[in-house]
């Protein structure tokens, strides 16, 4: 079995809601140091081993992530 | 003449979509998502909901549904296909209409009658004069339309922006759209007019009983159109 794990983000430039409430909630929170909050995905994948990088691309980019608005970056999981 | 609405797990305005599309005299029928024909329908409506319970993103399993592959085919033949609120997110998410929906400024889900104008467009589903003001109730959590300043271009110079989020006189301010969408944008169809996707609910408003006949137009239009054929 392998692993990968999955970071979905919006793209820059794109207008995060969620992202934008919490920095504000943080600030008036007092934590007047933060200046700005992002909100993505993180996804556990496991696959069988042997499973390239290019196919779990190819899975972000047609369904775990929308490529109009959304970055994705796939890091390979060594188990312990 | 006859409506075809696709069913997805989740849905759960098609059955105001059938009630609208007989109210005003047409025949519709449903499809399950699971089917592969849509032979015997002359438009597909993809109605509102939460289909797939808005897993991963709105609309991006159900565009994988057996039927959707249907729905392309029958869209790129020229066919009408109109997508309300879930269904335009699915029209969108499928690569029928360009751009994404994004959650809702303020997070806050909207339920209420809502002032749109009609833009000047190609879109086959609308033949209302440009400017004219409707009221259309809007019912969703992620309507904030956006898409790149290359397609919004685009959008505009091809008369692809249908309908737009405006004050009650038909003025579009900068805080018209109470989701943040981009341009005030409400509702686009493809270049050649035939799919149009909307966040707003027409069905809703076809029967005077129900607060209004502002989306009859939106039925009747294309069955005119078709009919001329």
């Amino acid at each position: 079995m392998a692993r990968f794990d999955i970071y979905v983000t919006y793209k820059k430039g794109i207008f995060d809601p969620p992202g934008a409430t919490a920095e504000r909630a943080l600030q008036n929170l007092g934590y007047e140091e933060v200046s700005s909050v992002k909100i993505g995905k993180f996804i556990q994948l496991e696959v069988v081993d042997g499973t390239s990088m290019d196919r779990v691309a190819e899975m972000c980019g047609k369904l775990l992530a929308n490529p109009v608005i959304e970055d994705y970056r796939i890091e390979p999981v060594e188990e312990a | 003449m006859r409506f075809g609405v696709v069913i997805f797990p989740g849905s759960n305005c098609e059955q105001d979509v059938i009630h609208a599309a007989r109210y005003l005299g047409h025949e519709a029928e449903y499809i399950w998502h699971g089917d592969t024909d849509l032979a015997g329908f002359d438009a597909v409506v993809l109605p509102g909901g939460f289909s797939y319970g808005d897993y991963i993103r709105c609309g991006a399993v159900a565009r994988f549904s057996p039927v959707m592959a249907e729905v392309v085919r029958f869209a790129e033949a020229g066919g009408p296909v109109m997508g309300i609120c879930n269904g335009f997110q699915i029209l969108t998410e499928a690569h029928l209409l360009p751009g994404a929906l994004l959650r809702n400024v303020g997070l806050k889900f909207i339920c209420h009658s809502q002032p749109l104008r009609v833009e000047q467009s190609a879109c086959q589903w609308l033949d209302l004069p440009a400017g004219t003001v409707v009221d259309i109730p809007v019912n969703h959590n992620e309507g904030n339309y956006i898409c790149d300043a290359e397609t919004l271009q685009r959008l505009k110079g091809n008369g692809q922006i249908v309908l737009r989020y405006c004050e009650p006189d038909g003025s579009v301010l900068s805080g018209s759209a109470p989701n943040g969408a981009l341009d005030n944008i409400a509702g686009i169809c493809n270049e050649r007019g035939n799919v149009f996707g909307l966040m707003p609910h027409p069905e809703r408003v076809v029967d005077p009983l129900c607060s209004g006949t502002d989306g009859v137009s939106f039925f009747n239009t294309i069955v005119q159109r078709l009919a001329e054929v």
